[in-house]
């Protein structure tokens, strides 16, 4: 099984992806954003950080990268896809996911242990989760506002594509406190807290957020 | 050679803490009365050539797809000399 992480100019998170794939047990595959070649990978993670420095809007560049040809195609035909914070950013503005992330109404970087319930655990980086399950994960973000036009949050919210939701209070204005939502196959999902930060006892707040990968694995052995 | 402006702004329904954060700071250096602050971007484009219909069109759809996303954006184009 191989899970291909994707390096942009900014990206930070790209080495926790690539560990956190290991720690569950696949093998991680590093890919360029200049690339137009996925290598072969079975699933792939766009990484949190800032690409292009988030000049423009946050996504705004690297959306055009050239290995997001490859990542688009792919997605739209049904390659199971994570996009992690700056990875979210880079699916809403893609059009692969609706909607957009704006800068936290509170207009300060948020950074802390958050939990979150998994509201749908029917895709293939969250079935490894109970539905409703509340897990702990980190969220670091300064422009992590999820926003949407009302009939889009309806939808999402009828369709049961809200993957994930804030508790205990709404670290960055999000409407609906939505912390994730997917595509409409379920194949496509934007998170804008980390897993990737919660993999190993040793740092971070537990290893909560090792789910979203062992469920691709999961996902992928039984495809 | 023509220079064109793309004006970017927040749709209405969007917060915009930028701006908010900018109308905080006026009355502290005492300006008074401004009831709403909105923060957007100014794009300037030289064109090469003149400002055809068909150059003004790659201009709306540049806007469209990169200058501004229209989930949260709205954009005005306009030729200035």
């Amino acid at each position: 099984m191989r899970i291909g992480v994707v390096t942009f100019p900014g990206s930070l998170d790209d080495v926790d992806a690539r560990r956190a794939v290991r720690l569950a047990g696949a093998e991680p595959v590093a890919l360029w954003h200049g690339d137009h070649d996925l290598k072969g990978v079975d699933a792939v993670v766009l990484p949190g950080g800032f690409s292009y420095g988030d000049y423009l809007r946050a996504g705004a560049i690297a959306r055009f990268a050239p290995v997001m040809t490859e990542v688009s195609d792919a997605a739209r035909g049904g390659l199971p896809v994570l996009g992690i914070c700056n990875g979210f950013q880079i699916l809403c503005e893609s059009h692969l996911l609706p909607g957009a992330l704006i800068r936290n109404d509170h207009r300060k970087f948020a950074c802390l242990d958050q939990v979150v319930r998994i509201e749908n655990n029917a895709t293939p980086w969250t079935s490894a989760y109970a539905a409703g399950q509340e897990v702990t994960i980190v969220l670091k973000n300064g422009e992590g506002a999820y926003v949407a036009d009302q009939h889009t949050l309806d939808l999402l919210e009828g369709e049961g594509r809200v993957v994930a939701r804030y508790l205990n209070g709404n670290p960055n204005g999000s409407q609906r406190a939505i912390a994730g939502i997917s595509n409409e196959a379920g194949n496509v999902v934007g998170l804008m807290p980390h897993p990737e930060h919660a993999v190993e006892d040793l740092c971070g707040p537990g290893t909560d957020g090792l789910g979203f990968f062992t469920s691709a694995i999961a996902a992928l052995q039984n495809a | 050679m023509a220079r064109v402006v793309v004006d970017v702004m927040p749709k209405p329904e969007i917060l915009d803490p930028q701006g908010k954060a900018v109308q905080g700071a006026l009355p502290r250096l005492g300006f008074q009365g401004v009831s709403e602050v909105r923060q957007g971007k100014r794009f300037e484009l030289e064109l090469e050539g003149e400002a055809t219909e068909e150059r003004m069109a790659q201009v709306h759809e540049m806007a469209a797809t990169l200058l501004s996303n229209p989930v949260i954006e709205d954009y005005d184009v306009r030729v200035v000399q």
